[in-house]
């Protein structure tokens, strides 16, 4: 498998190694090395936008401060921020879902027969070496300009890890419990439901988190496109770099960022809650 | 080297047989010959423990007896369908509390709720992990796993019990506490078990009766009746006829090494 990004089995030899073994503790609180890092880009930012910008070229790069008073303060603005948000929000959570439940059975699909993974995986294979940037325009063609469009760029962009993930978590189940089952004569849907899917789920996770980003990438992206309807966030980013509307498009983008960070914390929360207990995750 | 056991071990020419191989072949696709010409017999409450070099087929013998594979030649007759098999990873689900795992087994064989929770119930008791019902299989030490499989096991009643190397992998101490228990059980429930270790003394401790493969292709090549009463006191392990006993089995074990 090509692009898995959760690495099991190494549970045992981490847990062990790290540990006992933790590092050097320091003396400086968690939160202050980042912190550090944040003044310095600050600081470069408002170089740059002072000193190495004259005025007239300051919208390029306009100072921090100046897109909380242009924008973000602005309530219109930012009431047309937030609903921009909250539609992109919607066509991306829509995305998801379908994405979830189309690669979750895909995958399972593909882990009952032997038959179904070769005829089928190739496909999925093939899905994400796509640029789906390039079926885009194909797809306003088919399904029109408007919401269905961008809910579908969503569908495409977050389908592969969930079939990858799922995939891999089925058969990673462990030969002794396929075997015990096996020998008390468990049916086929018996051990998918209390052996394969149970042992999937920390992987089906994983592929949720990966696929809420780009799910949300999916989102503003069919926005630039499909403009029929109401805008969302990136029909909203694409108007203000058109009229040049700096601290508008700045502030945005920042919306897009913390929409992007929230929708990832939310299924790490949501991943931790369901198999947190149990698995015995890698990633601290 | 045959001596009379103590226990009532049923008459050998009456005694039905519990499971039973008859000039046993195991050839694997590869050509690899796993086993040849096994005959072994094993009757109700016999506790049979297999010795024998890695590779020599041991586990096989297990997997054709649960019917995971089948021989390709000879005979396996098994007289029961209530067979416990303890691997030798604990192979518990992770997901499950100790109770819900110890369920499993009656669950995949349809017993309604109530007597399943009534059976895990028992066999969580009977294997001493009362109290630890809640716990997830990750807080569990290894031996605490190893119990908890066998508990599941112990759910269905089993009349003969296969154990692949189920205490291999644990340190000495929980080793010699797991086969205490295991001679506690054995002596309450009365089961046929076949037993495979790596350890001589293991063998000899845990079982009435002694078997001795040699390499590959693996084949009997000695039997060994184990007088000791059941159950076992521990400071039997210290005894003169214990070291003696498993002295003349790693003298046959060597023996087999280089036929």
């Amino acid at each position: 498998m090509t692009t898995t990004v959760w690495a099991p089995k190494t549970e045992v030899e981490t847990k062990s190694i790290v540990k006992p073994a933790a590092r050097r503790k320091s003396r400086v609180p968690s939160f202050v090395p980042p912190l550090i890092v944040a003044t310095a880009v600050l600081a470069v930012w408002y170089l740059v936008s002072y000193v190495f910008l004259d005025q007239t070229r300051r919208f390029l790069l306009p100072p921090p401060h100046e897109i909380f008073t242009g924008a973000i303060f602005v309530p219109d603005i930012l009431a047309d921020i937030g609903l921009a948000s909250l539609r992109t929000t919607i066509v991306a959570l829509i995305g998801l879902l379908i994405a979830i439940v189309l690669g979750v059975a895909w995958a399972v699909a593909m882990s009952q027969a032997r038959w179904l993974e070769t005829s089928l995986f190739p496909y999925a294979v093939i899905l994400q070496c796509i640029p789906i940037l390039a079926l885009v325009p194909l797809i306003g063609f088919w399904f029109g300009f408007e919401y269905p469009a961008r809910v579908i760029v969503c569908v495409m962009i977050a389908l592969f890890p969930m079939v990858s993930n799922t995939l891999f978590g089925i058969q990673s189940v462990d030969p002794g419990q396929r075997e015990l089952f096996r020998l008390h004569g468990a049916a086929r849907w018996t051990v998918l439901r209390k052996l394969e899917f149970p042992n999937a789920l920390p992987a089906i996770f994983a592929g949720m988190r990966i696929s809420a980003g780009l799910a949300v990438v999916g989102a503003i992206v069919g926005d630039f496109f499909f403009r029929r309807g109401e805008p969302g966030l990136g029909a909203l980013i694409s108007n203000y770099q058109a009229q040049i509307q700096s601290e508008e498009l700045f502030a945005a983008i920042i919306a897009a960022s913390l929409l992007g960070i929230v929708i990832f914390a939310a299924f790490g929360w949501l991943s931790r809650a369901v198999v947190g207990t149990w698995y015995e995750s890698s990633d601290r | 080297m045959p001596v009379q056991t103590a226990e009532p071990l049923i008459a050998a020419t009456t005694a039905p047989t519990i499971v039973g191989f008859s000039s046993v072949e195991m050839k694997y696709p590869d050509g690899t010959i796993a086993l040849s010409g096994v005959d072994l017999d094993i009757a109700p409450g016999e506790f049979v423990s297999v010795v024998g070099p890695s590779g020599c087929g041991k586990s096989t013998l297990l997997r054709l007896a649960s019917g995971l594979e089948h021989a390709s030649s000879g005979e396996v007759d098994v007289a029961t369908d209530r067979i416990g098999y303890v691997f030798q990873d604990a192979t518990l689900l992770p997901w499950r509390s100790v109770e819900r795992n110890v369920e499993l087994l009656a669950e995949l064989h349809g017993v309604p709720s109530a007597e399943r929770k009534a059976k895990a119930k028992a066999a969580i008791g009977l294997t001493d992990l009362t109290g630890f019902e809640k716990h997830l299989p990750k807080q569990l030490s290894g031996g605490m796993k190893m119990r908890t499989s066998l508990a599941r096991a112990l759910t269905l009643d089993p009349e003969l019990f296969l154990f692949d190397e189920p205490f291999g992998a644990l340190d000495e101490i929980t080793r010699e506490r797991l086969n205490d228990e295991l001679i506690r059980l054995f002596a309450e429930r009365r089961f046929a078990g076949l037993f495979i270790t790596h350890s001589v003394s293991e063998a000899v401790y845990l079982s009435t009766r002694v078997v001795v493969m040699s390499g590959r292709p693996g084949g009997i090549v000695a039997e060994f009746e184990v007088p000791f009463p059941m159950p076992r006191d521990p400071e039997i392990r210290y005894s003169a006829e214990f070291a003696a006993l498993t002295g003349e089995v790693h003298h046959a074990l060597r023996k087999g090494y280089s036929a």
